[in-house]
């Protein structure tokens, strides 16, 4: 099997506390990882530490991707409900390689093809803070894929959802791996998500972790 | 009324302060960044006495203050800057050292408080001279910076952690802020200079949701209210800050009001 990434022997420290102690696991490429475990167990400590030891050398982290191809979908983001970009802007901001300050026909088209791939061309011209929450998170998805990044983390991003737009993000997700070559992980608390949609999972406990194969029903 | 070279000056300089307050406003706004820019023409002031009293050139002072606070909080992180708490400590720390050092240099205060209140009516010719080379190199900064500073400012966690060079474009608008509130308080004063950067920009974000029409909508604001106010004031001898502050209030209050019926239908 490849790995996207790969940890070795990892210890983890934060002041006052070990996180994980020899710690070693690797994400199988183009697969939907869940990571699971307690609150405060370092679910995203974990992962700010990989995203710092992208394309660097490294004893315990191994990932061979440049920062653009992996993009993180943090958990709380400041949009509040008047917050006035239109959710096409937004999209747009995730753009990394262009240094003068309009978009280029071809990276409309970009946006374009995005927004209807994750569902938002009807308001694309609307307002971010007035959005939906379900609505919010495929707005950051489609953001984070302006970059075409290979690797995408996605940090709780279910958690304040209702049942419908919970299912309706994974369904995406889960639609446009194999499309774009996407290997995706998905922090979640949410049992009903994981035996439904991960390929595997990893299990994070008592300063250790496990990954398992799981058999996705969709 | 233009009959008179500082009426003139004025209104020629309001569409350069309205170039400025445009550009830096939105994402001041963005960033919720307004009232560290507050604390920064306090800061500035402080700057100013020190130099006073220390005998060289005030802009001087203003500048090694503003960019050194700017500096700091660029490198602790905004959020610090942002903390109520934190703001009190900085405005009132500052303050009081401005006393301080215009009560030591016992020389003439007048220059030191008029950045507190300055006057847009008392504008020179080197004064126009320098608004317009800050508008033009802020719009070159803006130019090449505009992308990274609009991810950083509009999307600042998303920024965080997927933009190389996020911290570095943090601090640069940082020191942008600080040549700004510089260099415009001793010219018009820390009142309007505050006033301007942030109201307009706060009422255009209930108009427009895209930026260059935010930036348009903004520029528009401030140039409104600086015609307008000056026009005002001339006719009734009143402070023209104060007509420019209240018509630049009322853009908002229209602004909050709009917002309110739509959302309420």
């Amino acid at each position: 099997m490849d790995y996207i990434l790969q940890v070795d022997h990892l210890d983890l420290r934060i002041p006052q506390r070990q996180l994980f102690k020899d710690l070693s696991f690797g994400i199988p490429q183009g697969a939907l990882t869940c990571i699971t475990g307690e609150n405060g167990v370092g679910k995203t400590t974990l992962i700010k530490y990989l995203l710092r030891h992208i394309n660097r050398e490294s004893a315990t982290v191994t990932i061979n991707l440049t920062p653009d191809q992996v993009q993180y979908v943090p958990q709380l983001r400041n949009i509040d409900d008047d917050y006035p970009l239109s959710v096409a802007d937004f999209v747009a901001l995730g753009f990394k390689h262009r240094l003068l300050p309009w978009n280029t026909p071809r990276m409309k088209q970009t946006v374009a093809d995005l927004l209807h791939e994750t569902n938002l061309t009807k308001i694309a011209r609307q307002p971010l803070g007035k959005a939906s929450g379900g609505e919010k998170q495929r707005a950051y998805l489609a953001q984070a894929l302006c970059a075409e990044p290979q690797l995408l983390i996605m940090d709780e991003a279910t958690a304040n959802l209702d049942q419908e737009s919970k299912h309706e993000l994974l369904r995406l997700l889960k639609r446009i791996m194999p499309q774009r070559n996407l290997t995706v992980i998905f922090i979640t608390h949410d049992p009903e998500l994981i035996t439904t949609y991960a390929d595997y999972e990893l299990h994070l406990a008592n300063q250790t972790g496990h990954l398992t194969k799981k058999e996705a029903q969709n | 009324m233009f009959y008179y070279d500082f009426m003139r000056y004025a209104f020629i300089a309001g569409i350069f302060i309205a170039v400025i307050c445009s550009f830096m406003g939105v994402f001041v706004v963005a960033r919720q960044t307004s009232f560290f820019t507050h604390t920064l023409s306090e800061i500035g002031f402080s700057g100013a006495s020190f130099a006073i009293f220390a005998g060289f050139e005030p802009i001087l002072g203003m500048l090694l203050f503003t960019c050194t606070s700017a500096l700091f909080i660029g490198f602790s992180g905004e959020k610090l800057g942002r903390r109520e708490a934190s703001i009190s400590v900085f405005s009132g720390l500052f303050l009081g050292l401005g006393i301080l050092f215009l009560s030591l240099s016992e020389k003439q205060a007048s220059y030191a408080t008029n950045i507190l209140f300055g006057s847009i009516i008392g504008i020179t010719a080197p004064n126009l001279r320098t608004l317009i080379w800050l508008s033009i190199l802020l719009l070159v900064v803006a130019f090449f910076l505009f992308r990274r500073l609009a991810y950083n400012s509009f999307d600042a966690q998303g920024a965080e952690f997927n933009q190389r060079g996020n911290r570095l474009v943090s601090i640069i608008f940082l020191l942008m802020l600080a040549l700004t509130v510089s260099i415009t308080a001793q010219i018009i004063g820390a009142l309007l200079i505050f006033v301007l950067l942030t109201i307009p920009a706060s009422a255009a974000k209930f108009f427009a949701s895209s930026l260059p029409k935010m930036i348009g909508l903004t520029f528009s604001f401030v140039l409104i209210g600086i015609w307008l106010g000056l026009t005002l004031s001339y006719w009734t001898n009143w402070p023209a800050s104060f007509f420019i502050t209240v018509l630049e209030a009322l853009f908002y209050g229209v602004a909050l009001l709009k917002d309110r019926l739509l959302n309420n239908k």
